[in-house]
């Protein structure tokens, strides 16, 4: 690991979560496009607990997959870059190291799974040797060695048969099964902290529940910190311990789940929780946010949300609203909720 | 056909039902239906011949199995299950866009397989589909206007400056600004995409649309855009919906009547506050559970079933439900249910209906997972 | 697309080799020096000098208007049979992947057999029995080529079949022919287009060598074949009537081939990367 250990300049205002495993602060990922240069993250800040469940929520385009890309360092270059901000993982600056260095947090301090997970697994070689392969590159075991610890991780993520599995090749196993290699994959080298982008999005509800449920159990197991990207609000509610809400590039809203969700300070939040289908209210009609999320490149002045924003003020179309504390652990970037001190519902 | 031009092409001369005649003549099964039904699927089966392995021969793939389903005006029966189980066969079967391997389905009571190719696509415009991809669903290559409008140049409705005047309304009530109409799909976002999707199956003013996962691809704000939007539609205009999701939220919220399918059949049928708060099957009771819902961690009881969906290639013996079955008997290995009515709730489970839980009697009496909240 | 294609410098080049032909071949009347049938009779088999800038022939002719006047014959014979073929294949083609099951089946056993013969024997025999003359040509080896791009329209309209505005039209109640025309075609054009460009350069080739051998394009009328025949008998003293026509065959068939390939990469969003 690194020498270059920075001090965390706001190490003295830990949140109600223990010690802070990863620390972002006003990052902004930009990307080259033919309709010129978009910052498809503009100002994020956050941190993670260890042994934390964060969610990060947002609709398509949000910036969400843009957030996690960037933390591990793997915004696509040239057309995508970082061009401000600090990403801190236990006190080090990630921006700052170099290349070589952050291959070591990849993987090992740090894993990612991804959505779908057949386009990040080899088809041409076995489940067994891709573990392992990723195994004897961070931990510098031996071949033998190697393989069992795949196939010890396999069995951790409750595939039957594991050592028979290993063997085997990934169209061979459905799709749950194949997140389940992922997540092995990712648990391999023991990271601090899983970002997992949408990690059952592609699959059937009845798997979906087996894969969050296997995760929440290995986070508790080998306490490290979950920070879990997702657009469904039900997997928010009972999967994470704080939420960071997104709109256009920003967190608007942050706070414990059940606060945010019972009482949500952000218009954006409010209506996003009430355009939800739920069970057992039938044939209402649902509350709707109205409009389209805006063009990154076409954004309004002042408040991003401004234009579809039920609550706004004339004052919204001047101020771009920062994320201002507001008791509770709870952050929210919005000028009339920050006066009120909330929204009334 | 002589009929074919007027406005109910259906009514074919030669027909041996009365169309809209009330119960006259037809054995409605549902008694207490009281209008013979719009749209009628009877034993609809649909198994496709896939290529086997080297030297193993022709495989069928039973995507759908006898569905019966009865679609009333105004009505709408939410069509849930996992991937693979069906939903989109059945809803193309109901469409005779694909014809069924056995079985039947009568629109207006004339069983559409009687109908010739001309009379088919007359009959066409009286049902519709709507799609989930809304990057899919449209030509690339034709303008808003023009897929809106197709529709009503082909059934010969409208033309030239009648067919735009008609095409416009269409879509500010699906919610395009006019502007739409000399533009092209991929200058639209997913939503509005969907909204040119719904204009298109409108144009010919059908009374039953099909509607195959609509808000799947959509963000949550979007999606109930055009939830509401399809609701609005049918207490306007009386459309019947056969509203297919893998989402029991989304379903609940537009279905008067739920049914849930596994592995091409429907385990479950029954009203829609039926299935929320009395669920039978316990495959839809895992379902319920396994819904992830904002309301928060003091939720229900949660059953977590284990294994994998199975292949339709080769389902499980008996009830295709029992390798995954929680409360599973030794009788559902070998037998299959068949899907029982009690008081217009239909189960197929063994365990359920025949007031004898432990028919099996191997293992302990079934714990029911009881979905209402605490 | 243009701006893309022209970022390619090979599919660039063959544009411009494609354009040079065709305005060739449009101008021959006027930027030719001399009628492609007169003699010189003074300058027979003379090389290459102001007065004929690529030499005389046996006869006399002048061989710059004759190459000029023979990209119009290779032209013609390249679009018109290749607009043969298309035509052929894509009906084809569309009605098996539209149709699937029996339909398709037997189009494409009839494919399948109309590949083993080897086509240029298969054009030798007909045109032993027919006039050797260009529309015969031409008709003979749109009707020996269309079954590449039959495949091709097969395969793209039925993997369009089952992508949902194709079911949607369907669903509207639209006749078998007006899907395929209005919704399956256009969204199957691209990838014959890039096989028409380049099965222009193949039907150049088959013409070319047709009227090498005698039995394509008949003299007087001049076709770089068949200024080729002659270049060959009098390759000893004439070099310039061998290397000319062989130069233009070479270098049309490399343009086609160099502008299709580049088309192919622009239009086929499978080999584009995101
Ligand atoms: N390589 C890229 N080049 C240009 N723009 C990009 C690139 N990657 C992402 N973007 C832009 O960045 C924005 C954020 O994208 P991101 O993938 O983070 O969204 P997301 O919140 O993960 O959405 P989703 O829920 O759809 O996954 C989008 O508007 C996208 O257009
Ligand atoms: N044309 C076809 N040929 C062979 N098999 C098919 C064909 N169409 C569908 N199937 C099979 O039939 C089964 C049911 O497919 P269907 O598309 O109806 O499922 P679905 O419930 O709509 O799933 P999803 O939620 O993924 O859309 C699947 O196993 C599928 O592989
Ligand atoms: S029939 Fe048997 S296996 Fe099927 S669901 Fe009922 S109990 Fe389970
Ligand atoms: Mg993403
Ligand atoms: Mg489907």
């Amino acid at each position: 690991m690194s020498k270059v250990s920075t001090v965390s300049d706001v190490s003295d205002v830990r949140g109600t979560n223990g010690k802070r495993l990863l620390d972002v602060r006003g990052l902004a990922t930009a990307f080259d496009t033919s309709e010129g240069i978009v910052r498809a993250v503009d100002g994020v800040d956050f941190h993670v607990g260890e042994g934390e469940t964060v969610a990060l929520v947002g609709e398509s385009g949000c910036g969400k997959s843009v957030t996690a890309l960037s933390i591990l360092r793997l915004v696509q270059a040239p057309a995508g870059r970082i061009v401000a901000g600090r990403i801190e993982l236990a006190g080090v600056n990630l921006l700052e190291l170099p290349e070589a260095e952050m291959r070591k947090v990849r993987g090992a301090k740090i894993a990612m799974i991804f959505q779908e997970p057949m386009t990040s697994l080899n088809p041409v070689l076995t489940v067994g040797y891709q573990i392992a392969e990723a195994v004897r590159l961070h931990r510098g075991l031996s071949k033998r060695e190697a393989w069992k610890e795949a196939v010890r991780v396999l069995d951790l993520v409750e595939i039957p048969d594991a050592a028979e599995r290993a063997a085997g090749y990934p169209h061979q196993l459905s799709g749950g099964m194949r997140q389940r290699v992922m997540i092995a994959m990712a648990l391999s080298c023991d990271p601090r902290l899983l970002i997992a982008d949408e990690p059952t999005t592609a699959l059937d509800v009845t798997i979906q529940a087996q894969i969050l449920e296997l995760l929440d159990s290995l986070r508790a197991r080998l306490g490290m910190a979950l920070l879990l990207i997702t657009h469904d609000l039900g997997v928010v509610a009972e999967r994470a311990e704080r939420v960071l809400v997104m709109y256009a590039g920003r967190v608007i809203e942050e706070g414990p789940v059940d606060r945010v969700f019972a009482e949500p300070h952000h218009p954006y939040t409010r209506g996003l929780l009430r355009s939800v289908p739920r069970l057992g209210r039938e044939r209402a009609p649902l509350a709707t946010i109205p409009g389209v999320v805006p063009k990154l490149n076409a954004l309004p002045a002042g408040c991003r949300f401004r234009d579809r924003c039920d609550a706004a003020v004339a004052e919204c179309a001047s101020v771009d609203p920062a994320l201002e504390p507001l008791g509770e652990g709870r952050r929210v970037a919005c000028i009339v909720a920050t006066r009120r001190g909330g929204l009334e519902s | 056909m002589s009929a074919g031009s007027t406005n109910a092409p259906m009514a074919s001369a030669g027909s041996t039902n009365a169309p809209m005649a009330s119960a006259g003549g037809t054995n409605a099964p549902m008694a207490s239906a009281a209008a013979s039904p719009l749209l009628r699927a009877v034993g609809l089966t649909k198994t496709f011949r896939v290529a086997g392995r080297l030297f193993g021969g022709d495989r069928s793939v039973h995507a759908v199995t006898d569905v019966n389903l009865e679609f009333g005006a105004g009505r709408t029966i939410g069509i849930v299950g996992e991937s693979g189980c069906g939903k989109s066969t059945l809803g193309r079967l109901l469409l005779r866009l694909l014809l069924p391997t056995a079985g039947r389905v009568e629109f207006d009571g004339t069983d559409l397989a009687t109908l010739s190719p001309r009379d088919l696509r007359a009959a066409r415009r009286h049902m519709q589909i709507v799609f989930q991809d809304p990057y899919a669903s449209l030509n690339p290559r034709m303008k808003i206007g023009r897929i809106v409008g197709e529709g009503l140049e082909v059934h010969g409705v409208a033309s030239g400056k009648a067919a735009r005047e008609q095409v416009l309304e269409l879509m500010a009530r699906v919610g395009l600004t006019a502007d739409a109409y000399d533009r092209y799909p991929h200058e639209f976002s997913g939503g509005q995409r969907q909204r040119v999707g719904i204009a298109r199956a409108l144009a010919l003013s059908p009374r039953f649309i099909v509607a195959d996962e609509p808000v799947s691809a959509l963000d949550v704000s979007i999606g109930a855009q055009i939830l509401n939007l399809l609701l609005e539609l049918q207490d306007e205009r009386g459309l019947a919906y056969a509203f297919i999701s893998h989402d029991l939220r989304v379903v609940e919220h537009v279905s008067h009547q739920v049914a849930v399918m596994y592995l091409g059949r429907i385990v479950e049928l029954a009203p829609a506050r039926e299935i929320y708060t009395g669920a039978r099957h316990p495959y839809t009771q895992a379902l319920l559970s396994a819904v992830p819902t904002v309301d928060g961690k003091d939720r229900r009881q949660r059953v977590v079933l284990g294994g994998d969906v199975p292949s339709p290639l080769d389902p499980p013996s008996g009830c295709a439900f029992h390798p995954r079955c929680p409360i599973a008997v030794a009788r559902c290995r070998v037998e299959a249910p068949q899907l029982v009515s009690d008081g217009g709730h239909r189960t197929a489970c063994h365990l359920v209906g025949d007031g004898n839980p432990s028919a099996g009697g191997d293992v302990p009496p079934p714990v029911r997972h009881d979905p209402a909240p605490a | 697309m243009l701006r893309r294609l022209l970022r390619n410098p090979l599919a660039a080049a063959g544009g411009l080799i494609v354009l040079a032909l065709f305005a060739a071949a449009a101008g021959a009347p006027w930027l030719a020096p001399y009628d492609p049938s007169d003699f010189d009779a003074a300058y027979v088999l003379d090389g290459p000098s102001v007065r004929h800038l690529l030499g005389t022939d046996g006869l006399g002719r002048d061989v710059l208007s004759r190459m000029l006047f023979g990209a119009r014959v290779s032209l013609m014979v390249g679009f018109v049979s290749v607009g043969i073929a298309s035509l052929v294949g894509v009906t084809l083609g569309a009605v098996a992947g539209y149709f699937r099951g029996v339909v398709d089946t037997v189009l494409m056993r009839f494919v399948d057999v109309m590949l083993t013969f080897p086509t240029f024997f298969l054009i030798l025999a007909v045109i032993a029995y027919l006039d050797a003359s260009i529309w015969n040509i031409m008709l003979v080896i749109g009707l020996t080529s269309w079954m590449g791009v039959c495949r091709l329209v097969r395969a793209e309209v039925l993997s369009l079949r089952e992508r949902d505005f194709l079911v949607a039209a369907e669903a509207l109640g639209m006749k078998p022919s007006r899907v395929i025309l209005r919704h399956a075609l256009p969204n199957a054009m691209a990838p014959v287009f890039v096989a028409g460009i380049l099965g222009v350069a193949g039907a150049i080739l088959v013409e070319s060598a047709l009227s090498f051998l005698g039995i394509g394009v008949q003299p007087p009328q001049p076709s770089w074949g068949n200024i080729l025949t002659e270049g060959k008998s009098t390759l000893g003293v004439a070099w310039w009537l061998s290397v000319c026509p062989g130069l233009a065959i070479l270098i049309t068939v490399l343009g086609y081939n160099l502008l299709g390939e580049g088309l192919r990469d622009v239009l086929d969003p499978r080999l584009r990367a995101r």
